[in-house]
């Protein structure tokens, strides 16, 4: 099964960056998400994953049926805690799951596992 | 607690046979609702089916007809929604249906699977503990939605709400009818389930009625069943043994709807043969040399069970186990325990001297046997007057309206 683990961490400048911590872009490999990207990588259960920016630099566009699309500045909601990033992984089951979002190297966070839907003919897209 | 034929136990024998085609079903679709849905038309069946004389495997004949109710059901659908894979999936899964059945409803180790792998869903962590409690005693235990929703006083759609929400989220989320790769941590969150169940007919936390016996009973069931199937784990027979060395005084600790306090029950109305049980199960966990909180706790029970009168307690003893379990533990409730127990070993100040610390943390606030146990080694250290007001707090704190009353009889 798909799984989303969906990072939450604190909103504030010192949550982002102790969150983001040691991450991709730092050329110590042993980064903590670093060695995360990499040992889900080895172990085959890897689909993708993103990092995105603060919540100060989001766009919300709102649909309401025939109104006129709506632009605002800033995220969908205004929370103490935001989507930080997330993995799309494949594993067998809920316990695996709940094993990978255990090992993320972050001291202040949620993670939110959400299992994907499967035989969706949209999906079909994809491929 | 009657002979081998009561009504009980009967129910139980029929519940047991449900409860294993809903577990056999339930893990062979990893689907509860359609194999709780099979199952019901198996049984319905049977009631007709069986009417000119019940099969010679009746096990066999439920769990065959519910497995085709099942491939049948799934058919039906499957004609509707687009999900090829599946089906295919379905239909070879039912090819050597018979044979694999026959396997299936005379192989008891595989059926003992099938009935863990159920338990390990209905009590998996990633379900709110209410809601893992409620399951177990549906889908494990087969009391009806109308028995578990009067057992905790809540409204039955709401419960049943509560289940088909469980059961979507135990399909959709993943969660496996399968014994986990590492059981240690899952299996905890089993054990707090069952003993959640007991502590909640054994010390009915609402409502009137000072002990719900039925509730101690289908834990105790529960029980054995994990006993039965996970012989080895000590803690798991730790928990049994405490359930049932608890059980054994349920008679003795009532008296015309009164609560009786452990120094004045007529300990000749306690079950011997519960505490033997009791006994000899805590034994052979103990001989495992693998210490736990259950194991513990069922020690001070086996003392207390074991002293012929009050007076002749090893308080010395329990006093020394709480010590563990505080240290296990680091909850306030077992120190509380605790300071009641070195009380009556060491002298009432040593015990206030352990209570102290519980109340200047107010991590117990409004708990309260915390008051009463404070009020009884008040008393007994010659603060009549500070005893009175500790006994006050500790009836008004009470939810259970048996416990209040008695405690406003004994103190006002």
């Amino acid at each position: 099964m798909k799984y989303a683990l969906l990072i939450y961490t604190p909103t504030t400048a010192e949550g982002y960056a102790a969150a983001a911590k040691a991450t991709v872009h730092e050329a110590d490999a042993h980064g903590g998400w670093v060695d995360y990207t990499r040992a889900a990588k080895e172990a085959g259960v890897l689909v993708g994953g993103e990092q995105l920016t603060h919540t100060d630099t989001a766009t919300s566009v709102r649909l309401r049926g025939d109104e006129e699309r709506l632009i605002t500045d800033g995220p969908f909601m205004e929370t103490k805690e935001h989507l930080l990033g997330f993995y799309l992984i494949d594993v067998p089951d809920l316990d695996a799951a709940i094993d990978w979002a255990a090992r993320m190297p972050v001291d202040d966070a949620t993670i939110e596992i959400r299992a994907a839907m499967s035989g969706m003919p949209w999906q079909l897209m994809l491929d | 607690m009657s002979g081998p034929t009561s009504e009980g136990e009967l129910a139980h024998a029929f519940r047991e046979e449900w409860g294993a085609v809903v577990a056999t079903l339930a893990r062979r679709l990893g689907d509860l609702q359609a194999a709780e849905d099979a199952a019901a038309e198996a049984f319905a069946a049977a009631a007709t089916a069986w009417r000119d004389g019940v099969p010679p495997n009746p096990g066999g004949w439920l769990m065959l007809t519910a497995w085709r109710k099942a491939v049948d059901a799934h058919r039906r659908t499957a004609a509707v929604a687009v999900d090829p894979q599946v089906l295919g999936e379905l239909a070879l899964r039912a090819q050597p249906e018979e044979a694999a059945v026959d396997e299936l409803a005379t192989e008891p180790r595989q059926l003992g699977d099938d009935r863990l792998g159920l338990i390990f869903a209905c009590c998996h962590p990633a379900l709110a503990l209410e809601v893992r409690v409620a399951m177990t005693l549906r889908y494990v235990a087969g009391l009806t939605t109308k028995q578990i929703a009067a057992a905790f006083l809540i409204p039955e759609p709401t419960l049943a709400q509560r289940l088909v929400r469980a059961k979507r989220k135990i399909r959709d989320a993943g969660i496996r009818f399968e014994i986990p790769a590492r059981p240690a941590q899952r299996l905890r969150s089993v054990r707090t389930v069952v003993y959640l169940v007991f502590n909640e007919g054994f010390a009915a936390s609402g409502g009137d009625a000072l002990i719900r016996k039925e509730l101690c009973e289908e834990a105790i069931w529960l029980g054995r069943l994990l006993h039965r199937l996970l012989p080895a784990d000590a803690e798991t027979a730790g928990l049994l043994a405490l359930m049932l060395l608890h059980h054994a005084r349920a008679v003795a600790r009532q008296a015309g709807g009164r609560p009786v306090p452990l120094e004045e029950q007529d300990r000749s109305r306690w079950d011997r043969a519960l505490i033997a049980e009791g006994t000899r199960v805590l034994d052979e966990a103990l001989a495992r040399r693998d210490p736990g909180s259950y194991q513990l706790q069922a020690a001070i029970a086996a003392l207390h069970a074991q002293a012929p009168r009050f007076d002749d307690t090893d308080w010395p003893q329990i006093a020394l186990l709480y010590g563990s379990l505080a240290r296990l533990e680091h909850s306030p409730v077992v120190e509380v325990n605790r300071a009641v127990a070195v009380g009556m070993a060491d002298g009432p100040l040593a015990g206030l001297a352990v209570l102290e610390p519980v109340l200047a943390s107010g991590a117990l606030e409004g708990y309260s046997p915390l008051y009463a146990a404070h009020a009884a080694l008040l008393e007994k250290a010659g603060y009549p007057e500070r005893a009175r007001g500790a006994w006050a707090r500790a009836a008004e704190t009470s939810a259970n309206s048996a416990v209040r009353e008695e405690l406003l009889r004994r103190h006002d």
